[in-house]
């Protein structure tokens, strides 16, 4: 079969080789030692045409889980996508380009990346917003770096009412290190973190919180930046659902010093969890021990407004072992789809927005306490919540798996002594006929 | 309008009149528009206390037009692989496949929730595990896990587990050899796993030599990193007995795939001893850059390294796929869930169009950088003059005395309609050109490419002032770094709607 990728006929090739002088492609692997070249045809076992790869690949979508209904959230939203987003971020001029390293020819992507700092740096209340991490598991992983760096020490405090697997990729981060205790602080009977076992690591670097927290209460922000910044230490709060801050009050605002998330809800597909965007802002006091790209505006040689990345003396290509993170490629392109999404909304419609997703997850909590389950915690949450489930629940939530409705995740999975609990979220894209329907479901 | 004048203006805002101005997002829109309309959702308004309720962010209010125009606008300003030819070394541009983003944005996987029970996302966890599959047997090794989320999370990944594989064995290691034709990300890495960098000189042949690696291999010394083939588009051909050494030593071989392009079904990593090797997905597996990301950065691992895979590992049992945390040397996780599903797909539909001819893939690019060597030769300064793999790297030596420099010849470039290749890396050449036109080029885009190269090198003889101009067909003419760095002007108005 032709392969449509490969433009070389066999003439090309036959002219190619007498340029370069070699009889055959073969020839310029000469390199190579004979006991360490590949003896079998590696990969897929034969090449499939665009129609045949559609099949195959469209069949496995069928099982993939996307036609499921995820009354779940626990760091992966369903929201809707405009239309413009996903047609203007697929222009193959921002989509195939590389990072703009030569600046004259990346303007669009770096002004739309000045504009996403600025954008998120609006949106989380600090004052320098950087070019984007991997996802919110890894901005809060740098984050803690960077609070170490910042403040020249080691241990980290971070609340348990952090994502799990958040805080799972935070300690493999931080394991080579032998010298840095990690404490957790646990629950108060509210959901919101117990700060008064900050003192249980000596000269905390950072306090790391997420809010809304994995239980999707809201935390009292302030009065963590007042107990860490007293200890000395840097604030780093997170975020999983950046529709929160549509209608809360900034981490910027409250005291955070590093603010960290994923903006996966901005405008991006779930895509079983990945890419995300990871999200990292800071104090400009700060910002030299910030990781990542930053963009920043210049003039050119006619006196015109511009952009170019810069203060890259923080990054591994000009610093090597001395940077401030090994990281390179980033989410660039997540970032321009939340910048596009961000831009669509708007204030006026970001506000409304957040503002139906908290109404209407309020309703579902409503109609499943009048089903008999039980709060847990008396904090305000936000678009998330946990509730203690009713005897015969397990039952109905393995029948609606059945119909591919997933509804409530069990949270003793990640957290053994809340037998009983479980997380619900629910996101504009579940209408209130919807949310009705399934509370009928619900026969105990 | 006089001719010359007008000539001006079209140098000054670029090679039509379609080089069009555009504002920054905030100086457009009007409060109280926007780009969505929002339904109300029917239910009642549940305030929240006054202690927590914010005012939301000062995002300027556009209308879908407005927000439409304003990217389209820039995106004309961007020059990406599908605009022209792309050379840049290191960073593999090759035609990025349109089917495989029709594969990512199907509903079934773009809809997934990560958190699915096993059973509900059967078709997804089963592209994670042939992707594991596929790659693993691509470069002959024993597993591989997908969670790492780019290159340098790849390398993070692989040195983590080499960290945690001595620690198991109660060896106590401090260093790490590089070659000096290391990328940036290696030695940053090595430092993030507490190991301290030791610079192994390259030899002649600008390769890495068994003499240089015997006398600074130790019992401290955790293993090697190792890019093959390296920067300047060397194959180390003593890699193999270089890992012997290591091994004998009680070391390890970390190998950056950054340039795998050049070696797919034509090279075993596990015959070379490789113990752990990452993969760009975005680089070789044609996912595209994205203007910076997101990337995949999966790693192979041999069996070795098998039990400090990250978890957790996607298992087959030979009738359904599930995720199993039964790994207690696990160096843990290292992304929120499963890695960049969304690029593992589009690769993962890369891979089966190719096929076998994933080796033809390879000799294609390194057939088509040899050609690129074999016609700028004489035109500039080839400080290794032998065959290349993938990419070959150029120096500015014969320009340098007309007063021209590797800056200005690829700004040149620019003005011509060719994006520059890589420049002042590796850093053991000094003014590098660093040149990987990918096998997707054509043969005639490769002598246009090859025609602007020599142009621009008798341009540097006859009229240099070209070159320190240039570009200036462009939308913006060369940026001032400098004040860039100096007065950091990082975000826009915060203030103004």
């Amino acid at each position: 079969m032709n392969l449509r990728y490969f433009p070389h006929t066999g003439d090309d090739i036959g002219e190619m080789l007498e340029t370069i002088g070699v009889e055959s492609i073969d020839d310029l692997f000469s390199a190579v030692p004979a006991h360490c070249r590949m003896d079998r045809a590696p990969g897929a076992p034969t090449a499939l045409s665009e129609w045949d790869l559609s099949r195959r690949i469209e069949e496995m979508a069928r099982t993939a889980g996307g036609d499921w209904k995820a009354f779940v959230g626990a760091g992966s939203q369903p929201h809707h996508i405009p239309a413009v987003v996903p047609a203007l971020a697929g222009r193959s001029e921002f989509l195939t380009s590389y990072t703009p390293y030569q600046p004259e020819m990346g303007q669009g992507t770096l002004q739309a990346i000045f504009e996403f700092q600025t954008l998120i740096a609006r949106l989380v209340g600090l004052e320098v917003a950087n070019a984007s991490m991997y996802d919110g598991a890894t901005a809060m992983a740098e984050s803690a770096l960077m609070a170490q760096r910042a403040t020249k020490r080691r241990n980290i405090v971070v609340s348990s009412l952090v994502h799990p697997h958040w805080r799972q990729v935070l300690e493999t981060y931080l394991a080579p290190a032998d010298d840095v205790a990690v404490a957790a602080l646990p629950a108060l009977p509210d959901g919101r973190t117990d700060l008064s076992a900050l003192g249980c690591a000596a000269d905390p670097a950072a306090l790391v919180m997420q809010s809304p927290n994995f239980f999707g209460v809201v935390e009292d922000l302030g009065k963590a930046a007042d107990a860490i910044h007293d200890a000395g230490g840097l604030f780093a709060a997170g975020f999983s659902e950046p529709f929160a801050y549509g209608i809360l009050k900034t981490p910027g605002e409250l005291g955070a010093d590093i603010v960290f998330g994923d903006g996966q809800s901005l405008g991006q597909a779930q895509s079983f969890g990945g890419p995300g965007l990871g999200i990292m802002a800071t104090k400009m006091e700060f910002v030299r021990q910030m990781p990542g790209r930053l963009v920043g505006e210049t003039v050119d040689n006619r006196g015109q407004r511009g952009f170019v990345l810069t203060l890259s003396t923080r990054e591994q290509h000009i610093r090597r072992a001395k940077a401030v993170s090994n990281i390179c490629s980033n989410a660039g392109h997540s970032a321009l789809t939340a910048a596009i999404f961000m831009a669509a909304a708007g204030r006026t419609g970001f506000r409304k927005l957040s503002r139906i997703n908290r109404d209407l997850a309020e309703h579902l909590k409503k109609g499943l306490l009048r089903k008999g389950f039980t709060e847990l915690f008396s904090a305000p949450t936000y678009n998330e919540f946990v509730l203690a489930a009713p005897d015969g629940f397990a039952a109905v939530h393995e029948a609606l798996c059945r119909k591919r409705v997933l509804l409530g995740l069990p949270l003793e999975k990640y957290y053994p002594e809340r037998a009983g609990a479980w997380l619900f979220g629910v996101t504009e894209t579940t209408g209130k006929d919807e949310i009705d329907a399934i509370l009928g479901e619900i026969t105990l | 309008m006089s001719e010359s004048s007008g000539k001006k203006i079209a140098d000054q805002v670029g090679a039509s009149g379609l080089a069009l101005n555009e504002k920054l997002l905030w100086e457009r829109g009007r409060p109280g528009r926007s780009g969505m309309s929002i339904p109300d959702a029917g239910v009642p308004e549940t305030p929240l206390p006054a202690e927590i309720a914010g005012n939301g962010p000062n995002w300027p209010d556009l209308s879908e037009l407005e927000v439409v125009r304003h990217y389209t606008r820039l995106s004309t300003w961007n020059f990406g692989v599908d605009t022209g030819v792309y050379p840049l070394g290191s960073c593999t541009m090759k035609y990025n496949p349109k089917i495989n983003e029709k594969m990512a944005s199907l509903p079934g996987f773009a809809g997934a929730h990560p958190l699915l029970p096993d059973d509900a996302c059967q078709g997804a966890l089963r592209v994670l595990h042939e992707m594991e599959r596929l790659l693993a047997d691509i470069v002959g090794l024993a597993a591989a896990s997908l969670q790492p989320a780019a290159g340098a999370h790849g390398e993070l990944c692989g040195m983590l587990m080499i960290a945690a594989h001595h620690r198991h064995a109660g060896a106590k290691k401090t260093k790490i050899l590089m070659p000096d034709t290391a990328h940036g990300t290696n030695p940053a890495t090595a430092a993030m796993c507490g190991y301290r960098e030791v610079k192994v000189p390259i030899g002649v042949g600008g390769k890495l030599e068994l003499a240089a690696v015997r006398e600074l291999m130790d019992a401290e010394t955790a293993g090697i990193m190792v890019t093959n083939p390296n920067t300047l588009g060397v194959f180390e051909s003593e890699l193999a007995d270089i890992s012997a050494l290591i091994h004998e030593r009680g070391g390890l071989v970390y190998a950056d795939g950054a340039n795998l392009n050049a070696i797919m079904g034509r090279v075993d990593m596990g015959k070379m001893g490789v113990d752990v090797v990452h993969f760009n997905l975005h680089k070789s597996m044609s996912t595209p850059h994205g203007g910076g990301g997101p990337g995949s950065g999966p790693v192979a691992v041999g069996e070795a390294l098998v039990p400090y895979l990250p978890g957790p590992r996607i298992q087959f049992d030979g009738e359904r796929y599930f995720l199993s945390d039964a790994q207690p040397l696990s160096i843990g996780r290292l992304h929120g869930f499963h890695g960049q599903f969304g690029t593992a797909l589009r690769a993962y539909s890369y891979i089966l169009s190719l096929g076998p001819e994933i080796r033809t893939a390879s000799g294609l690019a390194v057939l088509n950088a040899n050609y690129i060597r074999a016609k700028l030769k004489g035109h500039y300064d080839l400080p290794y003059d032998q065959s290349c793999m993938h990419e070959c790297v150029f120096t500015d030596a014969k320009q340098k005395k007309f007063k021209v420099a590797t800056l200005d010849i690829v700004k040149r470039l620019i003005d011509l309609g060719f994006h520059p290749p890589t420049v002042y890396f590796p850093l053991v050449v000094s003014g590098a050109l660093m040149i990987e036109p990918t096998e997707t080029e054509a043969k005639e885009d490769l002598d246009a490419f090859a025609d602007a190269m020599i142009r621009i090198a008798r341009e540097a003889e006859e009229n240099p002032d070209i070159l320190h101009a240039a570009p200036t067909r462009t939308k913006v003419g060369r940026l001032d770094e400098t004040l860039a760095a100096r007065k950091p002007v990082l975000t826009g108005d915060m203030t103004r709607d």
